[in-house]
């Protein structure tokens, strides 16, 4: 097979130019580029939403700022919420499932791999519209363009008697074409996961990777087609006299709200269930431990996804339900607890005995055990139902909710960019770069997001433009806003870094963290069929069988 | 000032119904994050790689049922505990009778204000809501009915009881009782449109004397100024009375607030600005200036009029 690549290049006569790059990549259908297009765009969309929430927080800093005027902040607020859950949350986790299951599970390519690039450029073509929104028309009242309804995009706000514009149809189908983009690659990575294993791999042997991405698929799944049901019955109660949402008609309000959040809260296990994905690989190589109980790993996972299935009124404990449906509300979102406290005991367990190296993969993985570990107890407070109605619609819940994305999951894909980069480039990261992003990430997360619960605690709601001064919370904002700034300082860094070491950083070799799943097995950057025979595996860590013929993991398991 | 608002300040029984339960959640959530945290912090330290232990791979351990098992027991107990402190509280909050001496309240969020109805009492006011205090010997809550006649909204007061949204076509019940007197300040807690941030609400909790003849006052029809009466010819002559009502005139809209007894308020545009004759005249004026995106319209009067017109608000007293 080898031979046959030497052939192949040396029959090329001039490198491809420009427009012959451009072609490839655009009709590309191999799941590492199309992986690598998932995770550009994604980081693309993460600059753009990065820089509304530093317009949020500078039109927060004080009291009675006027930075910008509350329409374009209604904008921002909803831009940045809908454009960090869908246009990078989604793509980054779908990029780094694309490129790395395949390789995982000793694939040559994902089940689809037209199915796969068909639904890449779904999502990419409905993110450049729900951007074309700002050229193309308006939201609220005398609001100008772009969509101001916030992500939840709560009815009756979005009926035409309130928003006649088409700002809110550009976010309807911007979601709607995106989440068919990720039903089509939930789909591919279940098929792929369940029928292209290479020999010896049993469900049993997967790498957690595998599982998690399967057990976060079927998830999509339940989660995607109950928002593209009510994004339709929107459509159909703006444009086709329907009055589903349509209060003035006699339509349901809280309809719109069970819809969403039976979307809504699935789509936060949706994503954060591919960040354990990430750290269940990293945690056991930089611990030099195999993760500890992976069949209890893996049952914890799945038990999430089923109960995070019936927890979604927990976003609506305010809107009057009786006191029977806030108590079964309550008592499923703890539970959810449960399993979750497992997966730490878990990833805790793995370390212990181990021998832990601080390289910056790792450094993100502790920083995530905190921080997680704080947003769920922050979580178990909301669950409490009575609490609840005072922290709800809070600064308080965009505190914690920012704990989960930023603190874990963001935090899980740096691990992941700088674990898999020398795989992906065949060029390491540098570690002097990671560290300072990584303190500075901190230092500016830290004084963002802990700041931000106080003025939750002191009565500030969400989503307001300005607030009143002295009612204690210009000082907390202040800081908040600072530490936003440092964030995105550490953001530069960490782009620089990427950049930098895409084109000049030192060779990585095959196997730089002396690993033990197949991705590592193979050569960095890996070829376009992925492995040149087909690996046949007998544990859960290939690699280290390899690498401890005395002492294989196969007579364990 | 700075306490305002905050929700572990309450002065009401199911305002401290709820401190006393976060009490609990947060005591059990510290211990835990103490007891993980720690661990957490010992297993960094303890196992770090050092050049000691370089050339060697530790002992691989792969799992152990009896510790699994223990790590999933002890949070269930925990939970348990967690929601049997959870249900007695919504059900002490939420299923609570409502007493035949209660004060009744229907609360009506508009885009961006609030409309106060008292139904026994037949009075009606926007943005800043009057309850008397209730008296532990002898309880005297407030029971609000909430409505919404366009978006949603949500009811906030923190130092009074916990937010509960307003809803169309939904009809919610909340309750308080003060427990003693003053002002207590809020706003608009659920994202409906441009002007959510200043839908801002005070409640000023009165002894009860006080409240009856605010009531009593509330209940009498405007009071004629004849020095205001050039504004309110401008008033009835515009399309001011298609919005406002002023009880005693021709004024009967409901669109917005109920002018009636305007100078007994302390804010204009749902506590926006101060209740002045420069902001009042500012605001009839030019309301994007105070408010930017309310639905109140500017009215393109000349200075002689806004003048004229001001002049007869204030004499709404």
């Amino acid at each position: 097979m080898a031979s046959n690549v030497m052939a192949f290049q040396g029959a090329r006569i001039e490198a491809p130019t420009w427009g012959e790059t451009l072609h490839e990549w655009v009709t590309t259908v191999d799941h590492k580029r199309i992986g690598l297009l998932y995770i550009l765009y994604a980081l693309l969309f993460l600059a753009i939403a990065g820089v509304e929430a530093l317009v949020i927080r500078i039109q927060l800093m004080y009291p009675h700022n006027g930075f910008v005027s509350p329409q374009v902040f209604n904008r921002m607020f909803t831009m940045h919420g809908t454009t960090m859950i869908f246009f990078f949350a989604m793509p980054i986790l779908f990029g780094f499932g694309n490129y790395l299951v395949p390789l995982m599970i000793g694939a040559r390519d994902m089940a689809f791999p037209r199915l796969n690039a068909f639904s890449f450029w779904l999502s990419a073509f409905s993110g450049f519209l729900l951007y074309f929104s700002f050229l193309g028309g308006s939201g609220l009242y005398g609001a100008g363009s772009a969509p101001d309804v916030g992500w939840w995009a709560y009815a009756p706000l979005t009926a035409r008697a309130f928003s006649p514009g088409p700002s809110t149809d550009y976010w309807t189908i911007a979601v709607l074409v995106s989440g068919f983009g990720s039903i089509g690659t939930a789909v591919n990575l279940i098929a792929t996961i369940l029928c292209m294993r290479c020999p010896g791999m049993t469900l049993g042997r997967m790498p957690l990777l595998a599982w998690l991405y399967l057990t976060m698929c079927g998830l999509a799944l339940i989660a995607i087609p109950p928002l593209s049901a009510s994004q339709m019955m929107l459509l159909v109660d703006r444009y086709l006299g329907g009055h589903f949402f349509d209060t003035q008609a006699g339509g349901s309000a809280t309809i719109w709200m069970h819809f969403f959040w039976i979307f809504g809260h699935p789509e936060v296990y949706v994503l954060v269930i591919p960040a354990f994905a990430f750290i269940s690989e990293i945690i056991p190589v930089f611990s030099r431990k195999p993760i500890f109980g992976y069949p209890v790993m893996v049952a914890a996972s799945v038990c999430i996804a089923f109960v995070s299935t019936s927890v979604w009124a927990h976003h609506m404990f305010t809107i009057g339900m009786n006191s029977y449906a806030n108590g079964f509300f309550a008592i499923t979102t703890m539970a959810v607890g449960v399993p979750t406290g497992i997966k730490i005991f878990n990833w805790l367990a793995t370390m212990w005995g181990g021998r832990i190296e601080f390289r910056t993969p790792m450094l993100f993985c502790v920083a995530f055990l905190f921080q997680f570990l704080l947003a769920g107890l922050t979580g178990v407070m909301l669950a409490s139902a009575p609490f609840n109605w005072q922290l709800g619609g809070s600064y308080f819940v965009v505190a914690h909710f920012h704990y989960v994305i930023v603190g874990a999951i963001l935090f899980c894909a740096f691990a992941a960019f700088y674990y898999w980069f020398p795989k992906v480039t065949g060029r390491m990261l540098s570690e002097t770069l990671g560290k300072w992003h990584f303190w500075l990430f901190v230092v500016g997360f830290h004084l963002t997001f802990d700041t931000m619960h106080v003025p939750g605690l002191l009565g500030m709601p969400r989503r307001i433009y300005t607030y009143e001064a002295g009612r204690g919370w210009e000082g907390w904002n202040a800081v908040v806003t600072v530490g936003a700034v440092i964030q995105g300082v550490a953001i530069l860094i960490f782009v620089f870094n990427l950049v930098r070491a895409a084109l000049t950083g030192p060779k990585a070799g095959n196997d730089p963290w002396d690993a033990w799943t197949l991705e590592w097995s193979t050569t960095s950057p890996p070829p376009e069929y992925n492995f040149a025979t087909l690996p046949e595996v007998r544990s859960r860590r290939p690699l280290w069988d390899l690498k401890h013929p005395e002492d294989p993991d196969w007579k364990y398991e | 000032m700075t306490h305002l608002l905050n929700i572990f300040a309450p002065e009401s029984t199911p305002a401290k119904a709820i401190i006393d339960l976060s009490v609990v959640v947060l005591s059990i959530t510290a211990v835990i994050f103490v007891v993980v945290a720690s661990l957490l912090v010992y297993a960094i330290v303890k196992f770090r790689a050092t050049p000691a232990n370089a050339d060697r791979e530790p002992a691989q351990v792969y799992g152990s049922t009896q510790i699994e098992l223990a790590w999933t027991i002890v949070p269930i107990l925990i939970v348990v505990v967690l929601f049997a402190a959870t249900a007695r509280v919504i059900h002490a909050i939420q299923d609570a009778p409502q007493p035949p001496d209660a004060i009744e309240v229907t609360v009506i969020g508009h885009q961006f204000w609030w409309e106060y109805r008292y139904p026994a009492l037949g009075v009606v006011t926007a943005n800043e809501l009057h309850i008397p205090v209730s008296d532990p010997s002898r309880p005297r809550p407030t029971f609000l009915t909430l409505l919404s006649a366009d978006t949603d909204h949500s009811f906030w007061i923190p130092q009074l009881a916990g937010k509960t949204d307003l809803i169309p076509n939904r009809i919610n019940r909340l309750w308080m009782d003060p427990l003693r007197t003053g002002l207590f300040l809020g706003q608009c807690a659920q994202y409906c449109g441009t002007q959510h941030a200043k839908m801002l609400q005070r409640v000023s909790v009165d002894t009860v004397d006080e409240f009856e003849a605010w009531a009593r006052a509330q209940q009498e029809p405007a009071v004629q100024d004849e020095s205001a009466m050039a504004g309110r010819r401008i008033f009835e002559t515009t399309s001011c009375i298609n919005c406002h009502t002023i009880r005693g005139t021709a004024a009967n809209g409901r669109f917005g607030p109920d002018l009636t007894h305007l100078m007994s308020r302390a804010t204009i545009a749902s506590g926006a600005a101060e209740i002045t004759h420069e902001n009042l005249r500012l605001w009839l004026k030019s309301p994007d200036a105070i408010k930017p995106g309310s639905l109140m319209p500017a009215m393109n009067m000349s200075d002689a009029e806004l003048d004229a017109l001001a002049r007869y608000m204030a004499s709404l007293r």
